[in-house]
């Protein structure tokens, strides 16, 4: 199975902090992997520097087959994050949100109307503002940006935060879908029952290093 | 490059017309400095009608600010940069799309402010001059335009924004303001001819303004 993220000894600094202090890990094309570990630990920090938001200072990183030290920019639109931020301009409706990002991404309109249609967006919530929705609500918008990207490797920070259950469901369907069509899935939850069924593998992060892996029923 | 430019472009005007703070708070802003101008230099002493074309750059480079801040203000909403990083867009293209925007809005409040000056100062470019006053404000614009552009994604990502954006923007908009002037009188003046080296000069800041944006916008983007 071809190798999607490849770190070694890898190192990431928030100023002078390293957040990521030597990380170790490997991780193969359709896998689903749970990344937890307690508050500060650098959980949300590995999946940015994985994205090529945060710079990789020291160690190998690669992703996606390409070379973090070097260049973090070009594989960027092959990577989907899904952040606890959203990420969406609350301006503007649902419709105009999921369209522009899609496009911004270099996909198309039937791609956002599709993604919308799987969120139930399609409906009377497409042009309601983003300011106006609920935490929830925004969450799927922000899914649907991200499903409408058709993204290789899917990087997920609290996904379930402020889902009712059916969203989670939903989620973790298409997650599940995303793996099996070849994507690569990095989940960062605190949700360890939820998460960990969904993952096939977990890994610990704790004081910015990767400290042991393990299968789901052992943690 | 093209492409992504007119989508930012589009995202940010739409973005304006719902929220409508050009419209419904910068425009009439505009309108109640032009008058403070006219209280404060009595028309009836020909003050008014002679500063026109400086009180009209003034006027634009004011409101600007606010436009430019706005502008600066729709790419730091929470995820924002981050999901534009993630983007395939090129960050050329990015910063044509917002000085584009930018600059339509611009315009449209330069029109409303040149017949505020002609109805409440009495002062109006000769018939020769307006093909200089229409090539003065397009180039004007796209300087103060992209410089905006530029310092509003240099300060976006500090906290002290509101307060910084002017405080850097405005010197670097001080030779576009007299250059801009300068076109303007020669234009009220009946003498255009006056005014096209001045055009020639806003011509070059508009370039170098654009070029140096279009190269800087990306590490900008990265960076702060």
């Amino acid at each position: 199975m071809e190798t999607v993220i490849h770190l070694r000894g890898a190192v990431a600094l928030l100023g002078r902090f390293p957040a990521l202090a030597g990380v170790d890990l490997d991780v193969a094309a359709g896998e689903i992997v749970l990344v937890r570990g307690p508050n500060g630990a650098g959980k949300t920090t590995l999946l940015r520097a994985l994205a090529g938001l945060v710079p990789f200072t020291a160690g190998d990183a690669t992703v996606l087959g390409h070379d973090l030290r070097r260049d973090r920019v070009r594989h960027r639109p092959r990577v989907g994050l899904l952040s606890f931020h959203g990420g969406l301009y609350d301006e503007l409706t649902v419709a105009d949100n999921v369209w522009f990002w899609t496009r911004a991404a270099g996909a198309d309109q039937a791609d956002a109307e599709a993604a919308m249609a799987v969120l139930g967006l399609d409906g009377r919530l497409a042009g309601v503002d983003v300011a106006k929705l609920s935490s929830g609500q925004r969450r799927r918008v922000a899914l649907a940006v991200l499903l409408a990207r058709r993204p290789e490797l899917w990087l997920l920070d609290e996904p379930h935060a402020g889902l009712d259950n059916d969203a989670r469901d939903l989620l973790d369907g298409l997650v599940r879908e995303a793996a099996t069509a070849g994507a690569t899935v990095l989940v960062a939850s605190h949700e360890l029952e939820r998460a960990g069924a969904l993952a096939a593998r977990q890994v610990v992060v704790s004081g910015g290093i990767v400290r042991d892996e393990e299968t789901p029923g052992a943690a | 490059m093209l492409r992504d430019a007119l989508l930012i472009a589009g995202r940010d005007l739409r973005v304006e017309w719902r929220s409508r703070v050009a419209t419904n708070q910068v425009a009439p802003l505009a309108l109640v400095i032009v008058m403070l101008f006219a209280f404060a230099l009595d028309p009836a002493r020909g003050i008014l009608a002679r500063a026109a074309p400086g009180l009209f750059w003034v006027a634009v480079v004011l409101c600007a600010l606010l436009i430019v801040q706005r502008a600066a203000t729709v790419e730091s909403g929470d995820g924002v940069r981050d999901a534009l990083r993630l983007t395939a867009l090129s960050p050329a293209g990015m910063f044509l799309g917002k000085v584009l925007a930018i600059g339509a809005e611009l315009l449209a409040l330069e029109a409303l402010l040149l017949v505020g000056v002609i109805v409440l100062y009495n002062a109006a470019p000769s018939t020769e001059g307006w093909p200089l006053v229409v090539a003065t404000a397009a180039l004007a614009t796209a300087c103060i335009a992209a410089a905006g552009t530029l310092y509003g994604v240099l300060a976006s990502g500090l906290r002290v924004r509101d307060t910084l954006l002017p405080l850097l923007l405005l010197p670097v908009l001080a030779p576009v303001l007299i250059g801009a002037t300068r076109a303007f009188e020669a234009a009220f003046a009946g003498v255009p001819a006056d005014g096209w080296l001045w055009l020639g000069l806003l011509g070059v800041f508009a370039l170098v303004y654009i070029v140096i944006g279009a190269l800087a916008y990306g590490p900008l983007l990265e960076e702060t």
